[in-house]
């Protein structure tokens, strides 16, 4: 089976690398790093991916914004999203989660509860996905 | 074992960034407190702040610094309030932010350095403080909904973070007219063509919010809808962007079309960057017309995902390791060279002729090699100058002094190690200068100066130097002071023999001040002496020049690298010695007729100057063969400008570059002895400390 492909977007290097290290089994997926919202957008066009965890607070596009392109997409509609933000911007998160994200984790969080969602959402068993 | 160097590189990994974030995040943090003190508080700054601090926030979190993780977290708090306008930027608010800014770092530092002291109590103190902060300026901010009057998509408004929002409702609030811009770009070229389209936007007005979106073209386009916010008329805009290729629709007027009395000079400023911004719209047209549009745009290559930063961090202790190596490869190529030489002596002279041959191409790509070594290594000293204004502005601010600070030659470069060591001097010398030196503004205005004082440091390279200067427009050092304080204290007997510019030297000695009482900034215990021990650490010197109620001048001289040194060998009584070729000004061959001696001290007349000698074998405690009579001797002159000494020495052998090794410990105590070195043919060599020499005799004479 082909190695599914996690987007990870968030502007801080140090962030992306720790939660590529919290990630188990990484030879079963790919992980593909972006710096912001733009630079995610700049990469989906030539990657499959099956799974994004983001930010919110990014410079140029943030986390909503591209929650909110991928909703409209129809080539990204189905991508599940992960929101991983700080407690401050709760209310940021709530949005995120009327506009399409099917989760949130608040940083600080447990590995093994990120590991849970992956596993959940790459292996379809979590397939309530919104319209 | 191996959990322990994985936590050391987790470890590792969140000080790199963490330093860096600190870093940006104190000097965007002095930069707003600088605006704010106009009344000109950038939200665009703020919210860079507030990300750093968010980041900050979340990086210690996720690796369990739990102490600094709390603290940036209230940090963030105020920050976020200050920038959705629930707390006003007021002199408290921001000397908060700078003093947990301080603690913040302070706590970074001793992470790196795996510091035990405990900072509880200060934590706690500064999150009361900001406690207070957020209390105190507790206005939740009137949340006008005036979103729903602009006729804002269902879709944007629900993008929008919390911040955005704030954005918005501030330039309503300032009276800017708020528009919506869609544009249309290709997706290979959409990331260009964006940035584009909002660099050009920011210089007359707020982007607040881009939102991406799919339109008609989905599989070939992407669309975005800009929320924009400036004072620029919809008419000026609309012709701004009319080659752009977007929609703009004005959403809500402004009333700032007509320019209030205190806004006049910034309009036309604004005038002048939408001239400027035409300007750039006719090349950009040039360009458009050049490039035939979507019918071409497969053959241009596809967006690069690779990442847009060209930089790497390298410890500098792998640049050390690569330096040492070079400085090994020189040594060998020494040895191969010798071999060469010896070979040719004993008559195999084609296969030398060869072997010589490859050892000169040998050196020239180790010579390559080692400028390129050197070449990463150094960093310009602009880098110190950014930490020097924050000190400026601190100490000022606290003094109740006014002071400008400007800086000269930001490009010249050094390397790393000696800018990180000349550092703590320079920061020990500018908070004299606004210590003791500048006045204050009053007493400024009666003596004729402005009442901002003046601190210029400046920086250029001379040879294989760099000199930093730091001159202050203060009052200057009172040297008849200094003399009194330096007979009262002992050190002479007699202040009439002594002169002006050697009375300045009795400043670098340990525990020497004229300042009757110990002020807070420069009293803390470290004086002068430590200033210019540190600055002899890495083979600098340091000069003064002083003018009494004009100013003091700081001259601190210093080598550009210290991985790779050249050096003269000279051999004294039998053994050799190597003197840094960076201190040699000259050689010169005396006879000893030559010699004069004036109050007990041998002397020479150089070109119309009388230069001091010291005889290194009576300063090394050599036996001596010396000074039979007619014999001549070599004197090699060292020092700066200003202060020379000629050090007599039997003969001059050769040059050869060296990688100084230090002697250890047990060896530390050796007066004029700065470390040793490999020749490169089994043989070590003793590598003279001409700074330290230079100082020893100075204060005792011969």
């Amino acid at each position: 089976m082909k190695a599914k492909t996690i987007l990870i977007v968030d502007d801080s290097t140090a962030m992306r690398t720790m939660l590529t290290s919290s990630i188990e089994l990484l030879d079963e997926y790919r992980i593909v790093e972006a710096t912001s919202g733009f630079d995610a957008l700049r990469i989906l066009p030539h990657e499959k991916v099956d799974l994004i965890l983001t930010d919110i607070n990014m410079p140029d596009i943030n986390g909503l914004e591209l929650i909110s392109y991928l909703r409209s997409s129809p080539n990204y509609r189905h991508v599940p999203v992960i929101i991983i933000s700080t407690e401050g911007s709760r209310k940021d998160i709530e949005k995120g989660k009327q506009i399409g994200a099917n989760e949130y984790l608040v940083k600080p969080f447990e590995p093994a509860r990120l590991n849970e969602l992956i596993v959940a959402y790459l292996t379809g068993k979590a397939t309530e996905q919104p319209a | 074992m191996t959990e322990k160097t994985s936590a050391d590189r987790a470890k590792k990994d969140f000080l790199a960034e963490a330093e860096e974030i600190s870093e940006q995040l104190a000097n965007e943090l002095s930069d707003l407190s600088e605006g704010a003190e106009s009344g000109n508080l950038n939200p665009e700054l703020l919210n860079s702040i507030f990300r750093g601090a968010h980041s900050l926030k979340g990086l210690s979190g996720m690796f369990g610094f739990s102490h600094i993780a709390e603290l940036s977290h209230n940090f963030e708090n105020l920050l976020d309030c200050l920038r959705l306008g629930k707390v006003n930027p007021d002199r408290m608010v921001l000397d908060v932010l700078s003093e947990t800014m301080e603690l913040l770092t302070e706590l970074i530092r001793c992470l790196a350095v795996d510091s035990r002291v405990d900072h509880a109590a200060d934590i706690s103190a500064c999150i009361a403080s900001i406690s207070a902060c957020l209390e105190a300026g507790d206005h939740p901010g009137s949340r006008i909904s005036a979103l729903s009057g602009l006729g804002l998509s269902e879709r944007v408004i629900s993008s929008l973070t919390e911040y955005e929002e704030h954005r918005l409702q501030d330039n309503l609030k300032k009276g800017n007219h708020i528009y919506s811009i869609h544009a249309s770009f290709e997706m290979m070229t959409f990331d260009t063509d964006l940035s584009a389209l909002t660099d050009r936007l920011k210089l007359c007005g707020e982007v607040v919010s881009t939102l991406p979106g799919v339109g008609e073209n989905m599989e070939t386009h992407i669309d975005f809808d800009i929320l924009f916010a400036a004072p620029v008329p919809a008419q000026d805009l609309q012709e701004l962007l009319a080659d752009a290729n977007v929609l703009v629709s004005l959403l809500h007027a402004g009333h700032v079309s007509a320019p209030s009395s205190g806004q006049a000079g910034g309009v036309s400023v604004l005038t002048d960057s939408i001239s400027e911004l035409t300007a750039e719209t006719i090349a950009m047209t040039g360009d458009a017309d050049n490039t035939p549009s979507s019918a071409a745009a497969f053959s241009e290559p596809p967006a690069s995902l690779k990442s847009m930063s060209r930089t790497v961090r390298v410890d500098i202790g792998k640049l050390d390791e690569l330096m040492n190596i070079v400085g090994e490869l020189v040594l060998a190529h020494t040895a191969i060279a010798g071999v060469a030489t010896s070979m040719s002596n004993d008559g195999f002279s084609r296969l030398a002729v060869d072997l010589g041959k490859a050892a000169k191409g040998l050196e020239r790509k180790i010579t390559e090699l080692q400028s390129g070594v050197m070449d990463i290594r150094m960093v310009p000293v602009g880098q110190l100058y950014e930490k020097m204004s924050r000190i400026v502005r601190k100490i000022s601010r606290e003094q109740g002094k006014k002071v400008e600070l400007s800086f000269f030659g930001a490009d010249t470069e050094l390397d790393k190690l000696i800018v990180e060591e000349v550092s703590d001097p320079m920061m020990h010398i500018i908070r004299n200068a606004i210590d003791h030196g500048i006045e204050l503004p009053e007493v400024r205005k009666e003596l004729g100066k402005g009442e901002q004082g003046q601190i210029r440091i400046s920086s250029y390279q001379r040879g294989n130097h760099v000199i930093i200067e730091i001159a202050d427009d203060g009052n200057g050092i009172d040297v008849e002071k200094v003399k009194a304080r330096a007979l009262q204290k002992g050190l002479v007997s007699d202040v009439s023999s002594v002169s002006d510019r050697d009375a300045l030297d009795f400043i670098f000695l340990p525990g020497f001040s004229t300042s009757d009482d110990v002020s807070d900034i420069s009293g803390r215990g470290v004086g002068m002496d430590v200033v210019r021990n540190n600055i002899a650490a890495i083979s600098g010197i340091v000069d003064i020049e002083t003018s009494r109620g004009k100013g003091t001048c700081f001259i601190i001289t210093l080598p550009i690298t210290l991985a790779i040194i050249k050096v003269l060998i000279i051999s004294c009584a039998g053994r050799t010695y190597a003197v840094p070729i960076t201190s040699v000004l000259e050689t010169l061959l005396i006879r000893p007729c030559d010699i004069e001696n004036v109050e007990r001290r041998e002397v020479i007349q150089l070109r119309e100057i009388t230069l001091p000698l010291l005889r290194l074998n009576r300063f090394l405690g050599l036996q001596s063969r010396e000074t039979t009579e007619g014999t001549e001797s070599y004197v090699i002159v060292v020092g700066s400008a200003e202060k020379r000494l000629g050090i007599v020495v039997d003969d001059l052998i050769g040059q050869q570059d060296i990688v100084i090794k230090p002697l250890g410990d047990a060896f530390k105590g050796f007066r004029g002895i700065a470390g040793a070195a490999d020749l490169g043919d089994q043989r070590t060599i003793l590598v003279l400390d001409v700074t330290g020499i230079l100082n020893d005799t100075r204060h005792n004479g011969n």
